[in-house]
């Protein structure tokens, strides 16, 4: 046989198994559709109509206008906010993404050591502030800057401060208050994914683990418990980076908006400013665009960093 | 050996107690703002604005809650019409997104089928897909298909999220393969096999996956979607209502702790569920 009349061959092979696989798999379908069917019309469909918003200039009004790159030059070259924005929200991911990782494992691993009811007590303590909605304004009673503020009110009356310290409003503290705020936030999903991991990794695994010589519980940990949580990490890392890049949103609410000198200005804000403020679409939605290519850029290598050591 | 109760092997008992008091001294920071709402909601007016600031209520007062409540029943709309719509919508959200996702995860998860690899890779990808344009084009969506002013606006969007379907495909990963083999063997189905041998396996992820759910459509607020009061869920309807500034404080504050409520009860009920069932048991392979 000819050797491009072998590669037909072999085509036409593959597109019948493709048929044949679809045909024997017929059922799965019915299972994929109504999940997908709503995925298409709600998150699909109004994504692939909004990619191309960020070549256009959009106000609302009048028919989206196609410019081209022109909002990619203005944002890189002429919005010096912008370049603020993405310093700011690259501290953010930096400082927040990795230590509320390495947070929400181990403390749902902590929890986990601990014995049945404690545990279910403990995963409601660390998961509240997710569970409480929008409680997060609190925050505005402790760092509020007047005296009235909780913060200043203990500061000064234990004599380490003088006087009112303008936590939201000045630009050297907006960062730190906003980082605590996340932080605080940080034990979400990935967290939560986590703990019912480790709630459902065999017992016999640890008794394995015992019978071949696990001492203590670092070793049980490093042995027994992370080989078997690769799912649930990916899950977690996931969850952090999305919610780590988007961390300065909670800036809206608790501090000015925008912050003072931008000290507290991301990529979100900037993009929600452009967007729901000023109502220029297109540039708002080239703003996100950047994100979500700095997302998918880490999503990337946190990916391949987790593939190296885990079965994910 | 240990103390027979204990689940696993290492580990001391000293251990656990510096754990135990490790993980309180951190849980009394991540309690200390909503200990802060709650006592706010049960300060008379008077308090709120005290100086120096007080960490309790030295009057407590439920007086902001019979205001919350004489307020929502002055409305047009009678106020157990909003709670039904929010607890309508949290059940058909929370119910419709565990079986969709879940069926969904079970096929990307177990079953070779074309087109599986290119469906994985597509939540991924909107896992990391945040826009402000993104909802004006779900409103167009919505707009065009006739949804705008009806129950199906704040809850048909809701349904479909990437976040429910990857975490339920990874979890079912981790059944084995030789598991679901056999149950092919014996003539079950994928619905069957989904309904009967995966589901019962991933006991913790449902019912995690039920609290980000309930917890996510508790909070739908509907705004530009639902115009009809009749429609709105209580969030929206708090907001209305406290919206009015600082005379409102208390009463702001009382709202927001009645909304916490029920997300943190059915919490409760689906964690305590959790560490029970996986307590004895657990897969084998």
């Amino acid at each position: 046989m000819a050797n491009n009349e072998r590669s037909l061959y072999i085509e036409d092979n593959k597109f019948r198994y493709t048929i044949l696989q679809m045909k024997r798999n017929a059922g799965v379908y019915g299972l994929i559709a109504p999940y997908f069917v709503l995925f298409l019309i709600f998150t699909i469909i109004p994504v692939l109509i909004s990619l191309p918003m960020g070549f256009t200039n959009f106000n609302m009004a009048q028919f989206p206008q196609w410019v081209g790159l022109s909002n990619f030059y203005s944002l890189f070259l002429e919005d010096e906010v912008f370049l603020t924005a993405i310093e700011n929200t690259l501290v953010f991911a930096v400082v927040t993404g990795p230590l509320s990782y390495f947070l929400c494992f181990i403390l749902a691993w902590l929890i986990n050591e601990l014995p049945g009811a404690l545990k279910t007590i403990f995963t409601f303590v660390f998961y509240a502030p997710t569970l409480a909605g929008n409680i997060y304004t609190t925050w505005q009673l402790i760092f509020s800057g007047d005296t009235y503020g909780i913060a200043n009110a203990y500061l000064i009356d234990l004599g380490i401060t003088n006087g009112a310290i303008q936590w939201l409003t000045d630009a050297n503290y907006i960062m730190g208050v906003l980082i605590v705020v996340q932080l605080w936030m940080a034990l979400g999903a990935g967290f939560l994914a986590i703990r019912a991991g480790l709630q459902g990794i065999p017992r016999d695994r640890y008794e394995a683990g015992a019978i071949e010589g696990i001492k203590n519980r670092a070793q049980e940990l490093i042995y027994v418990t992370i080989p078997a949580m690769g799912p649930q990490l990916l899950f977690a890392a996931v969850m952090q980076i999305t919610s780590s890049f988007t961390a300065g949103d909670i800036g809206r609410y608790l501090t000015a908006f925008p912050t003072t000198d931008y000290a507290g200005h991301t990529i979100m804000t900037h993009a929600f400013d452009y967007g729901s403020i000023r109502y220029e679409m297109g540039y708002s939605s080239a703003i996100c665009f950047v994100l979500f290519a700095v997302m998918l850029v880490a999503n990337w290598g946190i990916k391949k960093i987790l593939g190296k050591y885990l079965d994910t | 050996m240990r103390i027979k109760s204990r689940k696993k092997y290492g580990g001391s008992l000293g251990g656990d107690i510096a754990i135990f008091v490790l993980l309180t001294l951190l849980g009394l920071f991540m309690l200390f703002p909503i200990y802060l709402s709650v006592v706010q909601s049960i300060k008379p007016p008077e308090e709120l604005f005290l100086f120096p600031p007080k960490l309790y209520a030295m009057s407590p007062t439920n007086q902001n809650f019979v205001d919350l409540i004489n307020t929502a029943s002055n409305m047009w709309v009678p106020f157990s019409r909003y709670i039904f719509n929010s607890v309508f919508v949290a059940i058909v959200v929370t119910a419709a997104q565990l079986i969709f996702a879940s069926s969904a995860a079970y096929a990307l998860a177990k079953v070779n089928f074309p087109g599986k690899a290119a469906l994985n890779k597509i939540i991924e990808i909107a896992l990391l897909f945040t826009s402000t344009v993104l909802f004006i084009m779900q409103y167009m969506v919505m707009a065009t298909i006739g949804l705008i002013d009806t129950y199906l606006a704040i809850t048909l969007p809701y349904i479909a999220t990437p976040m429910g379907l990857f975490l339920m495909r990874q979890f079912m990963g981790q059944i084995p393969d030789a598991m679901i083999e056999a149950a092919h063997l014996d003539g079950a189905g994928h619905t069957r096999i989904c309904w009967q041998i995966v589901m019962p396996n991933v006991k913790p992820a449902w019912l995690t996956l039920m609290i980000f759910a309930f917890n996510g459509a508790w909070q739908i607020t509907g705004y530009s979607f639902i115009y009809n009061e009749a429609l709105k869920p209580i969030p929206t309807v708090l907001q209305q209502i406290t919206a009015s500034g600082i005379a409102r404080a208390g009463v702001a504050a009382a709202a927001v702790v009645i909304l916490m409520i029920p997300p943190m009860v059915l919490f409760v009920l689906c964690q305590s569920s959790v560490v029970e069932t996986m307590a004895s048991s657990g897969l084998k392979d």
